[in-house]
């Protein structure tokens, strides 16, 4: 008989220490069922955050590795450049990659590099108890908000949309943003991770997958009223869907005809200067410019 | 070769197959080196968006199994602090250049050794220590560069060389030591990937139960006791019939033995001990010499850091002096020669 469903081989058989209706447990659930579903335990390595889920190796029954809060962009960087041929997944939440971790991860999203990065974005600071995060809604109450978030008035900025800042990237090739409040949306945040995967593994650049999650706890919410409020406030300001898809046929492969025709030129101009000047002048930088390559 | 193309190559031929940078004065040769001869190799290359990013990018290559290396400059050096202590809370090794300039802040762009205290006493948070090692000339660059890569293996945590801007930027001839060969460096059976039907790997410095992450720092220190009885390493020259030794590393000590060669000239018996290994610190060996109660005389390019070491291997069995100049500025072979001389009441 053909097994159907059943506990991803990838996640451990153990109770998380996450507080009842947090995301985390979900988001852990379908990206071990994506890893299975690929055939990739074995070679994959997830890079875990600081935050609530500092202890995703609890969970995870593949490779692990530990960098500092906000880090994870570089470490993964290096993790995929020395590891091509595996899985790497960088897994953050919102303090660490649109506050403390901002220049990683738009300058690997930049780079192109080869990994995935799966953003959990829940409004707050999570493991600290509760504070301001760059994505927290304005109005949104935090223990460093105590009067709600106040962009201008006391400084605070605004919630930053960070699929939207990345996609101005040529590194990027995809971005996506899910949700986990219902079945349907666990669903499509699934099929985006999964194809941000096969991405990966077919080497196309930068990929990442917003997932907007509950924090019932530093909403204080019970579970319920944090998937209403989440979707009542986080989903129309935020959105969901593929924010940028690169990874159709035709356009991927027009895509890498002009990276291919840039890096030509690059080293035709590189060759035709004087050795040790290496600074492209005003005209040389014509091919760029012409083909308006971002 | 110039100093910082020098351990580039050495970095090369030992091995190291990633590197992470980002511009800084005194050692961009070092980057630019790199750059050309780590990609012209197929090798991994990234010019970082900040020394932040640069040493964490370490951390993962070295993780994967690579062995890798990052460079830098004193204000750099302070940023990769972080990186360096996770690195050494997940017994990660590595190899960070600092080619050492004058601080505090941003300072100046001349050779300096005010980086000693950060070095040698781990530099960034927590209880660690890294393995120093300071070169006096642009051969002992490379070989120190060279054999910096074996140490982080053999022991596995970070190696730090502690040139400064002198050593960078000076040219003088050098040879190479032979190239890896990059299938024959020690194996490593704790980094991540390639599972087959291993139990997973977790490669991190946390440990929220106090008792257990106690007794994996005790673990580390047990094997920081290892590294002090099998890797100190200094250079003594004439100090056992010496009236007076001076006490210096890196571009400070090659000054000393130019002012020792005046002493000796003018008949004056003085030695020099070098220490190579600033951390672990040739501290037994010091404190022989001190038995004899001759004075010291440390000569240092910042406001004395090393000369704390010095007092603490010494433990008063003799005078410890201190000839002491900062921001970038060198003591010269003839200020360190009169101060020898009216310590030892000739001037």
């Amino acid at each position: 008989m053909k097994k159907l469903y059943g506990h991803p081989e990838s996640l451990k058989r153990v109770s998380t220490k996450y507080c009842a209706g947090c995301g985390h447990g979900v988001i852990h659930r379908i990206i071990t069922e994506v890893i299975d579903e690929m055939g990739l335990r074995e070679r994959a390595i997830i890079t875990n955050p600081v935050g609530c889920s500092i202890w995703a190796d609890l969970y995870f029954d593949f490779d692990s590795v530990q960098p500092p809060h906000g880090r994870t962009p570089a470490a993964a960087t290096g993790i995929k450049r020395v590891l091509p041929d595996h899985l790497v997944i960088c897994y953050q939440g919102d303090g660490d990659l649109a506050a403390i971790g901002t220049a990683e991860i738009i300058h690997a999203a930049n780079r192109a590099e080869k990994f995935t990065t799966i953003f959990v974005n829940n409004a707050i600071y999570g493991m600290t108890g509760g504070q301001m995060a760059p994505t927290t809604l304005v109005g949104q109450r935090a223990t460093t908000a105590p009067y709600g978030r106040d962009p201008e008035g006391a400084g605070m900025g605004y919630p930053i949309r960070v699929l939207e800042l990345l996609a101005t990237l040529g590194g990027t090739r995809y971005l996506a943003r899910g949700a986990v409040n219902n079945a349907v949306n666990v669903r499509k945040t699934k099929q985006y991770i999964k194809k941000a995967f096969q991405a990966q593994m077919e080497g196309k650049g930068f990929t990442m997958v917003e997932i907007l999650s509950q924090c019932p706890t530093n909403w204080q919410m019970d579970p319920r009223e944090s998937v209403e409020w989440l979707e009542k406030n986080m989903i129309p300001y935020y959105g969901l869907g593929e924010i940028k898809d690169e990874l159709a046929a035709n356009e991927d492969a027009a895509a890498a005809r002009i990276y291919q025709d840039d890096a030509v030129a690059c080293r035709e101009v590189a060759e035709g200067m004087p050795a040790g000047v290496r600074h492209a002048e005003d005209e040389s930088n014509e091919p760029f410019a012409k083909k308006g390559v971002a | 070769m110039k100093g910082n193309e020098a351990i580039g190559e050495a970095a090369i031929r030992a091995g190291c197959t990633a590197y992470f940078g980002y511009p800084i004065t005194p050692q961009n040769e070092l980057t630019a080196y790199m750059a050309q001869n780590m990609l012209d190799k197929g090798r991994i290359f990234i010019q970082a968006e900040s020394e932040v990013a640069a040493i964490n990018m370490v951390y993962g290559a070295s993780a994967a199994g690579a062995r890798a290396m990052t460079s830098s400059s004193s204000p750099g050096v302070s940023l990769k602090q972080e990186g360096l202590s996770y690195a050494a809370g997940a017994d990660i090794p590595l190899v960070l250049v600092n080619v050492v300039r004058g601080g505090p802040g941003l300072g100046s762009i001349a050779p300096s050794q005010a980086d000693y205290f950060q070095a040698t006493r781990g530099g960034g948070h927590g209880d660690y220590y890294t393995i120093v090692l300071a070169p006096k000339s642009v051969q002992e660059a490379a070989d120190l560069t060279y054999l910096a890569f074996d140490l982080a293996d053999t022991w596995r945590m970070p190696v730090v060389v502690l040139a400064d801007g002198m050593i960078g930027q000076m040219m003088e001839g050098v040879v190479l030591p032979p190239s890896r060969d990059l299938a024959d460096l020690p194996r490593r059976d704790w980094t991540v990937g390639h599972m087959h039907g291993r139990e997973a790997r977790h490669l991190t410095s946390l440990d929220l139960v106090p008792e257990s992450l106690e007794a994996k720092v005790r673990q580390r220190f047990q094997r920081y006791e290892e590294i002090k009885a099998r890797e100190v390493r200094y250079e003594a020259v004439d100090v056992d019939q010496a009236d007076l030794i001076l006490v210096a590393y890196g571009t400070a000590a090659r000054v000393c033995l130019g002012a020792k060669k005046l002493a000796d000239a003018a008949g004056l018996r003085v030695g020099l001990f070098r220490p190579i290994t600033l951390w672990p610190f040739p501290e037994k060996a010091l404190a022989q010499l001190a038995k004899r109660g001759k004075p010291f005389l440390t000569v240092e390019m910042s406001m004395g850091q090393m000369v704390e070491d010095v007092k603490l291997s010494v433990l008063g069995q003799a005078p410890v002096h201190l000839l002491a100049h900062c921001g970038g500025v060198i003591p010269t072979e003839e200020e360190v020669f009169e101060e020898a001389k009216r310590l030892l009441g000739r001037g």
